[in-house]
């Protein structure tokens, strides 16, 4: 589904090299020590970098010159997801139509997400009024009506406590499972890459150093830069 | 808890001398006002109170009207040869002296000039033009920080979304801004209601006066300390309105942006984007330049290093320095209590605040009437000058020194305590070469201040007590317009020279 070519982007001294692919209806954890490169991952697949060479394709479609809006691509990042001033129904409007008019059969749409995140009661409160959490739930309402195929999250949860970030992740997937969406999550926490993602990529100093179904990853032992980086961490609790 | 305390003597004596200052100031002006009541609010001063207004809404709408644009312009178009050089020029007109500008200005738009003929600069169209030259650099910079603080995320998300650039200045950009607008224009609205050297030199004729000048020309020309003391009066009310309704907003235009690392922003790469914002960057540069390039151009050939001159300016550095020790004088001990006292807090932030509204020229009239016995004795006039200029850069010492001081008290106050550093001791030991670079840089900003002053040295100077912008001012008003020029270049230079170390210790803080 997601295939980066040969994709080279410098940030600052840092030469990085991407060469993956992400099929169609998985759902990849990245994980690696930060400054690694796991955002600019993210960030040349949503447009928001252009590679200096090769080329990022997308269901089968080259997209390295397309902007981001016209990439079938959603994202949601770890803060900053929402428009302050605008109520939590707008925000999510806004992935409708960026101009705010919407017709009868959109504004139900919209309404359909808010209550399909749990924000049904909470539509018309201002995202200051409401929880970290609950703010991060309007970015996966917003995601939802937007109905793209890929979805890309930074770090969303980082921000949040653990049973916050269990539900969160939950909610996101079961909405990749029902609409088979392709999901890449940047994360810090392994028990989020264990809880959700079919794969998992470990990621260092510009380069995916493997990627691999997620239980594999976290049981291989032919990685020292990855060993580091997990520490003492136990393992998955079964 | 047991805190540290430092001791209240010095602050006290510093409060008590900014209360006389005021209080002198003050109290004269109110009572020859009050003994003229309603009868002193005759025609000429209502003409120029209505004159004082217009100019300062006029300069404020024109500043506006191309800083706003170029603002977005330079956030939109966040990489492109020379942005870096433009956002540098934009701080020169704020750092050059107002009297250096205008000699640029004149050099250029005068009847002699490059462009002779394109306005008539001296009256309202000349004002405004100043005015706007200083003005639109300030807004820019003050309303390109405020969208530099635009999140990332807010970028990515309005190219993901494909918003369009109405759509994102509605979203997007004006939310973040308009705080921050309202404030620049009461900040711009106020420095050009109280704006003196623009006005005295481009303005000035009956029919374009503003209040600071009139004040100025009752105490000195016509001497007639009634009508200077009724257009004080008038002056304070329209300065302190302004400055309270600016502080119930949110405060005025609170510090100077730092340069700070661009978001990357999405919008900016239609050509159509670019041709506009191309555009507005020229109409800045055609604005700012021609200045700019005329002081210096003309200003080499007219470099003359006369006695005179080298008088002035060992004039302007002396008083600069004095001023300069007065202010932090003052300001260090109410703010090492200010830092770690809530109730010193407050008073120290209404004294500060107050030397910020109160207009110079109102003020000099009460120190005009109080001291009128002494007046034209060179020793008297050296103080005024001084202490008006301190009096002016205390906000900006305050500003420098406070986050600093209270930074050092969070760190060393337990140990100082512990040790029983206190007193000069703990100044010398700890704070002196701690704090160097912030004790230097408000020294340096209160000098820059004060060798730029016309407003002090114009209302207390002498004959023989001339400073560098007072001998411009001399040397223009006797048709000696190539010498203005180039004394003109060398207080800009000097001034430059201390603005960079500045620059370069703000930075490094």
């Amino acid at each position: 589904m997601i295939t980066l070519d040969h994709v080279r982007f410098r940030y600052e001294e840092m030469e990085m090299q991407f060469d993956s692919n992400f099929p169609k209806g998985s759902f990849t954890a990245v994980i690696g020590p930060s400054g690694g490169g796991k955002s600019t991952l993210l960030n040349l697949i949503a447009g928001f970098e252009s590679p200096e060479q090769g080329r990022v394709l997308i269901g089968g479609v080259d997209v390295t010159q397309l902007p981001p809006d016209q990439r079938p691509v959603s994202m949601i990042f770890q803060d900053n997801n929402v428009f302050a001033h605008l109520d939590l129904w707008h925000n999510v409007a806004l992935g409708v139509s960026p101009s705010l008019r919407l017709d009868a059969e959109q504004k139900a749409r919209v309404d359909a997400a808010l209550v399909e995140v749990g924000l049904g009661a909470l539509m018309h409160r201002k995202p200051g009024e409401v929880s970290g959490g609950e703010r991060q739930r309007v970015a996966v309402a917003r995601a939802l009506v937007r109905d793209r195929p890929v979805l890309l999250l930074d770090e969303p949860f980082a921000a949040l406590g653990p049973a916050m970030r269990r539900d969160m992740l939950d909610l996101v997937k079961a909405m990749q499972q029902a609409r088979r969406l392709t999901v890449v999550m940047v994360t810090h926490q392994p028990e989020d890459a264990l809880a959700a993602a079919t794969h998992t990529a470990y990621l260092e100093t510009g380069h995916i150093v493997a990627l691999r179904p997620t239980a594999d990853l976290f049981a291989a032992t032919d990685m020292p830069g990855l060993q580091a980086y997990l520490g003492d961490w136990s393992g998955p609790k079964v | 808890m047991i805190a540290y305390q430092p001791s209240r003597a010095p602050g006290s004596a510093a409060l008590a001398l900014l209360a006389l200052a005021l209080a002198a100031g003050f109290l004269p002006v109110l009572r020859m006002g009050l003994e003229q009541g309603l009868a002193g609010l005759d025609p000429y001063v209502l003409r120029v109170l209505r004159f004082t207004l217009l100019q300062a809404g006029l300069s404020t709408v024109l500043s506006l009207a191309l800083g706003l644009p170029l603002a977005r312009a330079l956030a939109r178009q966040s990489s492109f040869p020379g942005r870096a050089l433009l956002l540098r020029l934009l701080n020169l007109p704020l750092a050059l002296p107002a009297i250096v500008v205008i000699i640029g200005i004149i050099e250029v738009y005068g009847a002699k000039g490059w462009l002779g003929g394109v306005f008539d600069i001296y009256g309202l169209q000349g004002i405004l033009l100043a005015h706007v030259f200083f003005n639109v650099p300030l807004a820019a910079r003050l309303i390109l920080g405020d969208l530099e603080r635009i999140p990332a995320e807010s970028w990515k998300l309005s190219a993901q979304l494909g918003l369009g650039p109405l759509a994102i200045w509605r979203l997007v950009e004006w939310p973040a801004i308009k705080g921050g607008v309202a404030g620049a224009a009461l900040l711009i609205f106020l420095l050009c209601a109280a704006s003196f050297a623009v006005v005295l030199t481009l303005g000035g004729g009956p029919r374009a006066t503003t209040l600071e000048v009139a004040i100025y020309q009752s105490l000195r020309s016509d001497f007639d300390p009634q009508r200077a003391s009724m257009l004080a009066l008038v002056q304070l009310a329209l300065c302190a309105t302004l400055a309270l309704v600016a502080q119930a907003w949110g405060g005025l235009a609170a510090g100077w942006p730092a340069l700070r690392l661009q978001p990357k922003r999405h919008d900016g790469r239609p050509t159509l984007a670019r041709l506009l914002d191309g555009v507005v960057v020229l109409l800045a540069l055609l604005l700012l330049l021609p200045p700019l390039v005329a002081l210096v151009a003309a200003g080499l050939l007219h470099i003359n290093p006369s006695p005179l001159l080298v008088r002035a300016l060992l004039t302007s550095l002396g008083l600069g320095m004095a001023s300069a020790a007065l202010a932090f004088a003052v300001v260090w001990p109410l703010a090492t209590l200010a830092v770690r006292s809530g109730a010193w807090r407050k008073l120290a932030s209404i004294a500060v605040l107050a030397a910020w509204i109160v207009p110079p020229a109102a003020l000099a009239t009460g120190w005009f009437i109080s001291l009128i016995a002494y007046a034209g004795t060179t020793g008297l006039a050296a103080f005024l000058v001084i202490a008006m200029n301190a009096l002016m850069s205390l906000p900006f010492v305050a500003r420098v020194l406070m986050p600093a001081l209270a930074q050092s008290a969070e760190a060393h106050d337990r140990l100082c305590l512990s040790l029983g550093l206190s007193g000069w001791s703990r100044f010398r030991l700890v704070e002196l070469p701690v704090m160097k670079r912030a004790i230097g840089l408000s020294l340096v900003l209160a000098l820059i201040l004060s060798l730029g002053d016309l407003t002090a040295i114009s209302l207390f100077g002498t004959q023989d007590f001339v400073t560098l912008p007072a001998l411009i001012y001399r040397q223009m008003g006797s048709y000696r317009f190539d010498a203005a020029i180039g004394t003109a270049l060398v207080l800009s230079a000097i001034v430059l020279a201390f603005s960079t170390l500045a620059e370069r210790w703000s930075n490094q803080r």
